[in-house]
């Protein structure tokens, strides 16, 4: 392990420098969201869009640019979770440690520092197009100025990847930070799916992890993405999704939240085509004094599409959980079909769960439902499970996982459902152990 | 050898008093059959038998071959071969039958050995050919959308892979029809051997015509009030409970 003594200056004090490398336009736009950061005021108390949220949380001026992190075989050794991904990515700290791919012809999957230099135009047409709406605008601004590298991916039409591109972003380094990138963009009539893993490389360092994720589906193409989100649990998290979904396209969106001290989810799915389908999926086990923030928006700008929102948490101890959701339909977006729904289940008497679910309705003939429920188990499930000789701690265990099941099973394959359940029942066994 | 229940009275978290003094004995190798009207106390006792902790016990004793069944937790009592077909089996979503079931079998065994797949399937594959089950009911989340009459036959297959030493089938003919009912009968009934003590708790003489028990009993107002052989069942069917305003039952 090299041994870099840098100046750790606080990632708050001045402006980042951008890669000479990297093209003009890139290093203008990193100029303007650093100031645009600047300006930005920090949430406070009474912002509708940070209700309920820890505001503490958003204090950084702890954690630091830079840092090389470990850049051992051990880490690339320890990136394994599907069996055979068609393309694999590992990065420490920002930088990428290895790389492989099997991809066919045509698909382009380059760390996002490559293809800023390689594939510069096709970047910037895709590169954060929208603006942050769900409250984490001044946090993608700082993404924006700071980030160095990531993953795009872009699916020509009518290419069928099969299998899963993996992307392993692990954070090392007390009070280091990373600003993952993912684009994804896919043709008319192309199909890919790519899963994100966030880790952190040691259990007792902090960090800062600011991700963002494009995710556009062209026509009649399908997109699937994964974020795994296991941090340490020093480690603060704000991840914010963006999702465009042509006509007839249909793009899945999955979340996995065990891991972390803090995490801030913020999903959104723009309905721009007739045909169009969103699946918004997320499963969070948190424990101990874990607290996980989700924030999501459907939104319906075309006539006759689908979405479907699925958000199941299982809270153990003294956690936290804050769910504010909107479906909205544009004026036209007829024949709309817009579900919600957030279920939380309570593992301890300690726990909270917020819920915020929402309805904005500008057209005519939609269906749209939304709705959460929280709930204890019920003594006469757990009573059946231990007249089966089940003892009580494994038998709640196993209702907590059947309730995740539920979502995970609707990922549709089973390669990957059977991957996030080995994520989620390392979960539970560090629960069971007394850890989080 | 026997599941020996001895003067039990128990009551309710608010101090209702259910089981009112009852005895009953069920050897090993033995059927008994426990009828009665609508809240005599019959669900009662096979939950309090099992362990459920809506119950006080306030005095008498249940052994199990000499082991003391009310110091053990619920899911010890399975595990020391108590077994209880609910009446209303819960539904466990996300938890598929055969993880479920697998589950109910791990817990049976030493911590760190654990069960041969292979065997475990084909096993199950087995039960469940036996009660004419279709295999998609192994992947199907525990009694989640089941029929009546599917939960019930899921109960029986779980008692038959836990291979109890003493059953307790709690209204497991309700909701059957009588080709359902034939199928459970028959694996209650290949379950029948020496080393293990039934007792089913029934509203109706119907299910006795295909599971033929060794002793009947009557329970009424928390108490067993009468016991006799098989024709106890028939006359009952033929007079139904009206004896019982005759009998001498001092409400508590």
């Amino acid at each position: 392990m090299s041994v870099v003594l840098e100046h750790s200056s606080s990632l708050l004090d001045s402006a980042p420098e951008t890669p000479a490398a990297f093209p003009a336009w890139f290093a203008d736009r990193q100029r303007a969201a650093w100031q645009r950061f600047l300006d930005t005021p920090t949430p406070k108390r009474g912002d509708e869009m940070w209700r309920f949220s820890t505001l503490k949380q958003l204090d950084f001026s702890v954690f630091t640019k830079g840092g090389a992190g470990d850049s051992s075989v051990a880490i690339v050794q320890r990136s394994t979770a599907l069996e055979s991904p068609v393309a694999k990515f590992v990065f420490v700290n920002d930088r990428l440690l290895h790389a492989e791919s099997k991809l066919p012809q045509g698909v382009l999957c380059l760390p996002l520092a490559e293809a800023l230099v390689t594939h510069g135009d096709l970047v910037r047409e895709h590169f954060m197009k929208q603006d942050s709406r769900l409250g984490s605008a001044k946090w993608t601004a700082l993404h924006e100025a700071n980030l160095s590298n990531g993953l795009f991916v872009h699916v020509p039409a009518n290419v069928e990847v099969v299998g899963s591109i993996e992307v392993f972003h692990w954070l090392g380094g007390e009070n280091a930070t990373i600003f993952p990138h993912t684009l994804v963009v896919t043709g008319a009539n192309a199909k890919v799916r790519v899963v994100d893993y966030f880790q952190s490389v040691n259990d007792d360092e902090a960090g800062l992890c600011v991700a963002v994720n494009d995710l556009i589906a062209g026509p009649g193409s399908k997109l699937d993405y994964l974020a795994i989100q296991a941090f340490n649990e020093r480690t603060r998290v704000i991840q914010v999704n963006e999702t465009g979904v042509a006509r007839d396209a249909s793009a899945t969106g999955f979340i996995l939240n065990i891991g972390a001290a803090w995490a801030r989810n913020e999903s959104l799915s723009r309905l721009d085509g007739e045909g169009s389908r969103s699946d918004m999926l997320s499963v969070s086990v948190p424990a101990r004094a874990q607290e996980y923030d989700q924030r999501t928006f459907q939104h319906h700008v075309s006539p006759g599409a689908y979405s479907d929102l699925l958000y199941k948490n299982s809270l153990y101890d003294k956690s936290r959980t804050i769910f504010s959701g909107l479906i909205f339909v544009d004026e036209g977006a007829h024949r709309t079909d817009a579900y919600q729904t957030c279920r939380n289940l309570f593992m301890s008497e300690d726990a909270e769960a917020n819920s915020m679910p929402g309805l904005e309705i500008n057209a005519d003939d939609v269906k749209c439902s939304h709705g959460s429920t929280s709930a204890a188990i019920s003594d006469e499930e757990i009573f059946y499970l231990r007249a089966r000789g089940i003892d009580p701690v494994r038998a709640r265990q196993l209702i907590a996982r059947g309730f995740s099941v539920e979502v995970i099973e609707r990922l549709g394959d089973e390669k990957v459902e059977e991957m996030v359940l080995r994520f989620l029942d390392d979960k539970f066994a560090r629960i069971a152990s007394g850890g989080a | 050898m026997s599941l020996l229940i001895n003067d039990l009275h128990a009551s309710l978290e608010d101090g209702t008093e259910i089981l009112k003094g009852v005895t009953l004995e069920i050897p090993a190798g033995e059927v008994h059959a426990i009828m009665g009207p609508n809240g005599s106390g019959k669900s009662t006792l096979s939950k309090v038998i099992s362990g459920h902790e809506g119950y006080v016990v306030t005095s008498g004793s249940v052994t199990m071959d000499g082991q003391d069944l009310l110091a053990m937790s619920i899911d010890e009592r399975s595990r020391a071969g108590i077994f209880l077909a609910f009446q209303y089996p819960a539904e466990v979503p996300g938890v598929s039958n055969a993880n479920f079931i697998r589950a109910a079998l791990q817990s049976r065994l030493p911590k760190g050995e654990e069960i041969d797949a292979v065997a475990y399937y084909k096993n199950l594959y087995a039960k469940m050919d036996h009660l004419e089950m279709d295999r998609k009911f192994t992947a199907r989340s525990v009694n989640e959308g089941f029929s009546g009459g599917e939960k019930k036959r899921n109960e029986i297959l779980q008692m038959m892979m836990l291979e109890p030493r003493y059953s307790i089938l709690d209204e497991t003919d309700s909701g059957l029809d009588i080709d359902a009912l034939k199928i459970v009968a028959k694996g209650v009934n290949a379950m029948r051997s020496p080393e293990r003590g039934m007792l089913l708790i029934t509203h109706y003489q119907r299910l006795l015509d295909y599971i033929a028990p060794d002793y009947v009993h009557v329970m009424a107002a928390g108490r067993i009030v009468r016991s006799g052989g098989p024709e106890l069942a028939l006359e009952l069917e033929k007079n139904g409970y009206d004896f019982l305003k005759e009998t001498e039952l001092v409400p508590a």
